[in-house]
C-alpha cells in the first residue's frame, strides 16, 4: 500500500503524488494547498495522537487523521 | 457637492486582518445583520473619501469560492449578484501563496481589483521582499502594501479604490491561464455558451461557468440544468471531464485547482525574494510549548479555567448591580403609581422584563472580550487543535468545547459563543446540545431541593450526578443528532493555525460591542415580549367569577391561566411523580429557571421567598414539609425533579438567542421540543423503576 501522510512522522518531510476521496473534504484539503507536487513537513501529533499539524506552502495547517490518510505521498 | 457613491467589497482568507482593515476604513459606521436564509452573518459599513462615499461590504473570510460552505457561496454571490464597483483583496503577506488561491479565483469572476498586501510589516521582518511593480504586472491588478494594525497604507488604500473605479476600462481583466489541454477544453465550451440563444441573459462570466462547470460546482450546474439547453451543456462538460482525465492523468477538478497554484508560484517565484528568516520562530516555539504532547491539554485547562472565570466571577458583581438596579428602578416607580394592573405590568412586566435582558451583557461582554482575545491571538485554533479528538469522537468539533464550558455558566453567551464555529453543521450541533449544560440559574434550584430532601452526607454527590448526568446526555445527543439529522459526509476539520499576534484593543472592542448590540437588538426584543406574556399568564385573571379578589397569594396563582395551565398538564407529568403545583413551576421555570422553586414557595405560601433561595433552615424545613403534605414529595420525587428541570425547555432568553443565532424559528422550537420530550422520558424511566424499586 502507498504512504500517506497518516504514516509521516514529526519531523519528516514528502512530496504529495493525490489527494483521495471526493466532495467537500478532499476539495477543502485541495484549496488549502495540498495539490500533486507540493512538498510537506509534519510537524507535530496533537497531545492526544489526532489531528496532525503539517508545514506546508509556509504556513501551518491542522488535520485529521482521517483527512490525512487520503493524502498519498511520493 | 452631492457625493458619488461607490459599492466595494472586502474579500479575503480568515486570519488575514481583514476585519481590521475593514474598521479601519468604516471605524464605527457598521452595520451587522444576516443573509436571508442562511446563518452567515452580513457586515457593511461605510466611508467617505474625497468626492466619495463608500459602501464596504466585509464579505465572509474564505479560502476558497466553491460550493461546498455557506460562507464561500454567499461571498461569490453577493459578487455576482450584488455586483460591487470593485472588490478589495486583502492578503497575508507573510502567506502569500496561499493567500492568493482566492485572489485568482476572483480574478476569475472578472471584476475589477485592488488588491492589499497587509500585515507587510510581519512579512518583511521574516525577510520577506516585494518588487511591487513586477507583483503589480504579474497578476494585473493594482497593489498596494497595507499594515491593517497600526493604520498603515489605509489612504493608499482607499486611493486605489478611487483610481480603479475611475479606470475600470483600463484594468486588466485577463485572468489566469491555464495548461494548454485545459484552455482548449475551457474554450470550448465558452465557445459553446456563445452560439447559444439561452445564454444571451446569463449574468455570469462564461469563462468562470466554464471552469464552475469542470470543477462540479452544484450551484452552477443547477443553473445550468435550468436552461433549455441544460442537458445538452452538461453531456459535454462530462466528456470534457472524461478527456481531461485520460489526458492528464488527473480528474478536472484537481487539474483546475493545479493550475491556479503553479500560476501563483510562477508568479511568486519571479517577483518576491525570502531571505531565508524564519518567519515562524516566535510562533514554533510558543507552540512548542502550549502544543507539547504534556503540557498541552493542561495548558488548555487552564486557558479554560480563566476563560469561565473572566465571565462568571468577574461578571457576577456587575449583574448583582444591574439587578439590584431594576428592583430600586422598580420600587421608585411602582411609588409613584396608583395600585393597579398598569402599575403591575410596568413594574412586574416592562421593568422587570428590561432588567432581565440587561442582566445578561457582563457575561456576553466579558466572554467576547476573552473569546476575542484567544480568537486575535490565534490560540483558538490551537484549543481546537488540541480537543477534537475527544469532542470529534461524539460528532462535535474541537471548538465546541468553549461554548459547552461556558453553556455550565450561562445558555446565553454559550450559544453565542458558537459563532466561533466555521462549519454550520458543527455550529447547529453544539448549538442544539448547549443547552444540557447545567448553568448557574439551574443551580439554586438543586441546591434548595439538596438542602430541603437530602441528608448533608450526600449532597455533593446528588449534586454531581446531576451536572454528569447532563453532560453525558449531550455527548449522546450529539451523537444522535450526527447520526440521524445532520448524516451523510463529515464536514472538513482541514483548519489554518496561524502564527501568534497580539490583537488590536480596538477590534477586541469593536467585537465586544458587536456582539452585545446584536443581542440587545436582536434577542432581547423577543426576551421582553415573552417576559411580559409570562407576566401576562400569572396576573390574569385578578378576580374569580364572582368578581372578588383572590384571598391569598397561593390562590391568586392557582387561579391564574399559568394555574389552569399547570392543572391541565397535570395528567402528563403525574407518570413522573409532579402534580399540578410542580407543572405551574414549570411553566413558571420558561422565563428563567431559578424561578422554579420560589413558584412553589408562593403556592405552598411561603411567605419569605428570601429566605427560600438563602436557604435558611426553618424556611427551608417548611418548603420540605408542605411539598411532602401537599404534593407528596419523597427524596426520590425531589430528584426527579431536579432531572426534569436539568433537561427540559431551556429558558426564553435561551430559545431567544438560539432563534437570533440560527435566523429562524425552526431551531429554537426543535430544541424546545427535543428537550422536553427526553427531560419526560428520562424522567418517567427514572421515576417509574424508583417506584418499582421502592424508592418512593
Amino acid at each position: 500500500m502507498s504512504r500517506t501522510l497518516k504514516d509521516l512522522l514529526p519531523g519528516e518531510k514528502a512530496k504529495v503524488i493525490k489527494v483521495l476521496g471526493n466532495g467537500a473534504i478532499r476539495r477543502r484539503m485541495m484549496d488549502m494547498g495540498i495539490v500533486p507536487g507540493v512538498e510537506l513537513e509534519m510537524e507535530r501529533y496533537a497531545p492526544l495522537g489526532d489531528p496532525v499539524e503539517i508545514k506546508i506552502k509556509g504556513y501551518h495547517l491542522s488535520l485529521r487523521k482521517e483527512e490525512a490518510e487520503s493524502v498519498v505521498l511520493e | 457637492m452631492t457625493k458619488r457613491s461607490l459599492v466595494i467589497a472586502l474579500a479575503g482568507n480568515p486570519n488575514c486582518g481583514k476585519t481590521t482593515i475593514f474598521n479601519s476604513l468604516t471605524g464605527a459606521r457598521q452595520h451587522v445583520g444576516n443573509y436571508p436564509g442562511v446563518t452567515v452573518e452580513k457586515k457593511e459599513g461605510f466611508v467617505r473619501y474625497k468626492d466619495y462615499e463608500i459602501k464596504v461590504i466585509d464579505l465572509p473570510g474564505t479560502y476558497s469560492l466553491t460550493a461546498y460552505s455557506p460562507d464561500e457561496v454567499v461571498a461569490r454571490d453577493v459578487i455576482l449578484e450584488e455586483k460591487p464597483d470593485l472588490m478589495v483583496n486583502i492578503v497575508d503577506t507573510s502567506n502569500l501563496e496561499r493567500n492568493l488561491y482566492l485572489t485568482v479565483q476572483l480574478k476569475e469572476l472578472e471584476v475589477p481589483i485592488v488588491l492589499a498586501l497587509n500585515m507587510a510589516d510581519v512579512a518583511e521582518a521574516g525577510g520577506i521582499e516585494i518588487n511591487y511593480d513586477l507583483f503589480s504586472k504579474l497578476l494585473g491588478l493594482k497593489v498596494v502594501r497595507t499594515v491593517g494594525t497600526k493604520n498603515e497604507g489605509i489612504e493608499d488604500l482607499l486611493e486605489a479604490i478611487i483610481w480603479v473605479a475611475e479606470h475600470k476600462n483600463q484594468v486588466s481583466s485577463r485572468t489566469v491561464r491555464f495548461t494548454e489541454d485545459l484552455e482548449n477544453v475551457i474554450n470550448e465550451i465558452v465557445e459553446n455558451f456563445k452560439n447559444d440563444v439561452a445564454f444571451a441573459n446569463w449574468n455570469y462570466p462564461l469563462r468562470w461557468t466554464a471552469i464552475k462547470l469542470l470543477e462540479n460546482d452544484k450551484e452552477v450546474v443547477k443553473k445550468i440544468k435550468s436552461l433549455p439547453a441544460g442537458e445538452r451543456i452538461l453531456e459535454l462538460v462530462s466528456r470534457k471531464q472524461e478527456e481531461i482525465q485520460s489526458l492528464l492523468n488527473d480528474d478536472a477538478e484537481m487539474a483546475i485547482i493545479e493550475g491556479r497554484y503553479a500560476f501563483i508560484r510562477g508568479t511568486v517565484k519571479e517577483a518576491v525574494t525570502e531571505k531565508g528568516i524564519n518567519k515562524f520562530s516566535f510562533t514554533e516555539a510558543v507552540d512548542k510549548i502550549l502544543l507539547n504532547r504534556i503540557l498541552g491539554l493542561p495548558i488548555f485547562f487552564g486557558v479554560m479555567w480563566l476563560l469561565f472565570q473572566l465571565t462568571f466571577t468577574l461578571g457576577a458583581p456587575p449583574m448583582e448591580w444591574i439587578e439590584s438596579g431594576f428592583t430600586i428602578l422598580g420600587e421608585w416607580v411602582g411609588s409613584h403609581m396608583q395600585d393597579g394592573l398598569l402599575k403591575s405590568l410596568v413594574v412586574d412586566g416592562i421593568i422587570a422584563g428590561v432588567g432581565g435582558v440587561i442582566v445578561f451583557l457582563p457575561n456576553i461582554l466579558l466572554l467576547f472580550l476573552g473569546i476575542a482575545f484567544l480568537e486575535g491571538t490565534g490560540y483558538m485554533a490551537r484549543a481546537a487543535f488540541v480537543m477534537d479528538k475527544i469532542m470529534h469522537r461524539v460528532g462535535l468539533h474541537g471548538k465546541s468545547f468553549v461554548p459547552m464550558l461556558t453553556g455550565f455558566g450561562c445558555n446565553i453567551p454559550a450559544i453565542m459563543a458558537t459563532r466561533t464555529l466555521e462549519n454550520p453543521k458543527d455550529r447547529l450541533v453544539t448549538i442544539l446540545i448547549t443547552p444540557l449544560m447545567s448553568c448557574g440559574a439551574r443551580l439554586p434550584v438543586y441546591t434548595l431541593l439538596i438542602a430541603a430532601f437530602f441528608p448533608k452526607e450526600v449532597a455533593g454527590n446528588v449534586l454531581f450526578s446531576i451536572y454528569l448526568i447532563g453532560v453525558l446526555l449531550a455527548m449522546l445527543m450529539a451523537k444522535v443528532f450526527r447520526t440521524f439529522i445532520f448524516k451523510g459526509e463529515s464536514e472538513p476539520f482541514a483548519m489554518e493555525l496561524p502564527l501568534y499576534r497580539i490583537p488590536t484593543l480596538k477590534s477586541v472592542l469593536i467585537h465586544m460591542w458587536e456582539r452585545a448590540w446584536l443581542y440587545l437588538k436582536k434577542a432581547g426584543t423577543i426576551i421582553l415580549a415573552v417576559s411580559i406574556i409570562m407576566w401576562g399568564l400569572f396576573t390574569f385573571p385578578m378576580v374569580d367569577a364572582q368578581g372578588n379578589e383572590f384571598e391569598s397569594a397561593a390562590e391568586q396563582m392557582e387561579q391564574s391561566y399559568a394555574g389552569r395551565i399547570g392543572k391541565a398538564i397535570e395528567p402528563v407529568i403525574a407518570p413522573l411523580g409532579f402534580d399540578w403545583k410542580t407543572g405551574v413551576a414549570l411553566v413558571a421555570g420558561f422565563a428563567a429557571k431559578e424561578v422554579v422553586v420560589s413558584t412553589l414557595g408562593t403556592l405552598y405560601s411561603i411567605e419569605d421567598e428570601e429566605a427560600l433561595t438563602e436557604e435558611e433552615d426553618t424556611t427551608v424545613k417548611s418548603f420540605a414539609q408542605r411539598a411532602k403534605e401537599q404534593s407528596g414529595y419523597t427524596p426520590f420525587t425531589a430528584y426527579v425533579l431536579m432531572l426534569f428541570t436539568l433537561i427540559y425547555v431551556p429558558c426564553m432568553a435561551t430559545i431567544a438567542v438560539i432563534k437570533r443565532e440560527t435566523n429562524g424559528w425552526k431551531w429554537p422550537l426543535f430544541t424546545a421540543g427535543y428537550t422536553t420530550v427526553l427531560a419526560w422520558v428520562i424522567c418517567f424511566v427514572v421515576y417509574q423503576m424508583g417506584t418499582v424499586f421502592g424508592a418512593v
